[in-house]
């Protein structure tokens, strides 16, 4: 039994190579049923995200898996195989577990612990399990993966601060307001990302939506899509009064809000605390403002600065995350070192009943006259002298170390055990 | 008895303080309930130690600066749990336990003899001045400490560096508003501390109010706290001016407190 990953993800392909080889909709159902039925395939599981498409399995043979899988790929997607040979890693044994794991607990993605990758394993998972594409080996696997998955997310931070500009805004201002649900928000302009951002913010649930712009009919369009409540360009500052957080966007050249001005609006608002995201460039809102008291005023750069310093402590996690990985890795193998020992115990169980039986009936025949109960007694007592002489070897086997592999081919060359029976 | 249980209670306070200092710098849930886990403890037995105080003295134990002084710490823990109860403040641990252990620790290096009451503390206006007294006090102090964290937390968002203690102190907003409520919590009584005070003064000495040091210095701590309350409603004196408002109040406390008695002047030299 041996596991084996092939795929590609955001690191090696680009967009155009993953949604060629993506397995969307009802495809990734075909495509895994397709996949199992490979020859040297004995489980499978498909994984298909936007940033990675990767094939698990347990494979008899991984240089001709390697073969199969490619071709079944090209043959699948209709690509021609050599496009593929560049883009497509492939693991195996150790080195597909320790890929798993790390593609669970998010070390793999494109943004260092972001939390939908797990989902989007389950759900693979999930698909395999109703298909029954998967076993004994798969099933543990995958299994492992989540509890490892989960335990990186526990025992790091891997997964705390934001690492979008929008979140950091959305977290910035719950550390300005205890509770954005009694917040007034008010979104000056249009941008882009200042959409983005007041979608979040919007989502984490402030109490009134405000829209100004300087085209009252567009601030309009954007009241109804975040049911707020339009407000002339000429008139936000006064809004402003009541309102604690401000996302602006204008596109102005210039600064549309002044020390001065904002000096008034907190004067009348008795200094109760303002957060204020300025995402235009140029800069819209005066930088000085940041100077007055109870007012916190971020720009687009120090917003990247704080998701930039996040990214680095996430990378510092990242690194926490892969001591964890390599103990359950460590786990893992034992486990499956122990599973390898378990046809040579099934093996070495049946020799000695084998052995047991023929002796019993040569004996039997010798004797003649034996009563049922003689007979009952002697079978009590070869089975005893059988358990007794394969228990040192069968709980050698059964134990964890590092010599399986010799203990293994001890034990068959010893009691003459030639071949194997599948364990699982 | 007395005496053991006091000095198991300061144990149990440095502990908490140490552990709760190490807090700041590596966080841990299980350092974090040892540090409650220690102030409880230690809350139990400093009460147990004022009981038997209370028991041998046979009046309040409240009479001396080593008594007065750990009474003081006393009603700043019992804040702190109603506090930790109803905010459930991350770090306030931190920023509180060094004090009440500071005010313990003064508190064990003064004299511990228990002497018979003078005639003028023989009044019922004992008890009532006084736990009106440390109580507006220890919500002054507990102002102090939530003023400090603000502070903190206000230097990260101003200046942009989210770094450090960012993300484990409370919102600005949070802070702010537990140190107002603590402020309007510690008024009223700090106000009946001074008024049962000057009745308690008319009937021992035959005036209300004798501008002794530490009467004077009460009154510019009223004023303090007085002023913050009224820039906070009527010019919206709030966040980092109300804070640092709130440190210099306590300061005042802390001269009225110990300054008096080193000048060893005044009618409150008992004290």
């Amino acid at each position: 039994m041996k596991i084996f990953v092939v795929g590609l993800n955001h690191k090696v392909a680009d967009v155009e190579v993953r949604e060629k080889l993506a397995f969307n909709g009802p495809k990734l159902e075909e495509g895994l049923l397709r996949f199992r039925e490979l020859p040297e395939i004995r489980e499978a599981i498909i994984l298909s995200t936007c940033n990675r498409v990767e094939l698990y399995a347990n494979v008899t043979d991984p240089a001709q898996a390697s073969v199969s899988v490619r071709t079944f790929l090209s043959e699948f997607h209709g690509i021609q195989r050599n496009s593929l040979e560049h883009s497509l890693y492939i693991y195996d044994d150790i080195d597909a577990v320790r890929h798993i794991f790390r593609v669970a607990s998010s070390l793999d993605s494109m943004v260092v612990g972001e939390p939908q990758i797990l989902g989007q394993l389950k759900d693979a998972f999930d698909l395999a399990l109703s298909k029954k594409t998967t076993g004994i080996l798969l099933n543990k696997l995958m299994k492992k993966a989540i509890s490892v998955a989960k335990r990186v997310r526990t025992e790091t931070k891997i997964a705390e601060n934001a690492v979008s500009i929008s979140f950091a805004a959305v977290e910035l201002a719950k550390k300005i307001f205890t509770d954005l649900s009694k917040r007034v928000f008010m979104l000056l302009g249009a941008g882009e990302m200042a959409e983005l951002a007041a979608k979040h913010l919007i989502s984490s649930g402030v109490r009134e939506v405000l829209v100004s712009n300087r085209t009252f009919e567009r601030a309009c369009e954007l009241a109804e899509e975040f049911h707020g409540r339009p407000v002339k360009f000429e008139e936000f500052i006064q809004e402003m009064v009541r309102t604690d957080i401000v996302i602006c966007s204008t596109g102005a050249p210039h600064y549309i809000l002044t020390k001065s001005q904002m000096q008034k609006v907190m004067k009348e608002r008795k200094q109760r605390q303002v957060f204020l995201i300025d995402i235009s460039v140029p800069r819209n809102i005066d930088p000085a403002i940041n100077e007055l008291d109870n007012v916190y005023l971020y720009n687009v750069d120090d917003l990247q600065g704080v998701v930039d310093a996040n990214m680095f402590e996430r990378q510092k996690e990242a690194e926490k995350a892969e001591n964890i990985i390599a103990e359950e890795i460590m786990t893992f193998l034992k486990w499956l070192v122990s599973l390898d020992s378990v046809p040579t115990i099934v093996a070495l169980r049946e020799k000695a009943e084998e052995v047991r039986k023929e002796e019993l009936e040569r004996l039997f025949h010798k004797i003649e006259g034996i009563g049922e109960k003689e007979k009952e007694a002697i079978e009590y007592m070869a089975t005893a002298i059988m358990n007794k002489l394969i228990h040192p070897p069968t709980a050698a086997l059964k134990e964890d170390s590092e010599n399986k592999d010799i203990l293994v081919a001890t034990i068959k060359r010893l009691y003459g055990i030639e071949e194997e029976k599948n364990g699982d | 008895m007395g005496v053991i249980l006091f000095e198991l209670a300061l144990t149990l306070y440095f502990a908490a303080t140490i552990i709760s200092i190490t807090e700041l710098f590596k966080e841990s849930r299980i350092t974090a309930r040892i540090t409650i886990a220690a102030a409880v403890i230690g809350f139990v037995i400093h009460t147990a130690s004022i009981v038997s105080r209370y028991l041998t003295a046979g009046h309040l134990p409240i009479t001396n600066p080593h008594e007065a002084t750990s009474f003081f710490s006393w009603c700043i823990v019992l804040i702190f749990f109603i506090l930790q109860t109803r905010y459930k403040i991350g770090l306030l641990p931190s920023f509180i336990m060094p004090i009440v252990f500071i005010l313990m620790l003064i508190s064990s290096m003064l004299s511990r003899e228990v002497k018979p009451l003078t005639p003028v503390l023989q009044s019922y206006w004992l008890g009532i001045h006084t736990v009106f007294a440390f109580l507006g006090n220890a919500a002054f102090a507990m102002a102090f400490g939530i003023g400090c964290m603000y502070l903190v937390q206000e230097h990260y968002v101003k200046s942009k560096q989210l770094g450090g203690l960012f993300g484990r102190l409370p919102s600005l907003q949070t802070l702010d508003e537990v140190n107002y409520r603590l402020i309007s919590f510690g008024i009223p009584l700090f106000t009946l501390a001074i008024i049962t005070g000057a009745f308690w003064a008319e009937t021992a000495w035959g005036r209300f109010w004798n501008w002794d040091p530490r009467e004077t210095w009460s009154l510019i701590t009223w004023f303090i706290y007085a002023i913050i309350l009224h820039a906070r409603l009527v010019l919206g004196w709030r966040g980092k001016r109300a804070a640092i408002l709130s440190m210099i109040g306590f300061l005042t406390i802390m001269i009225a407190f110990f300054g008096i008695k080193l000048l060893q002047k005044g009618l409150h030299v008992f004290l």
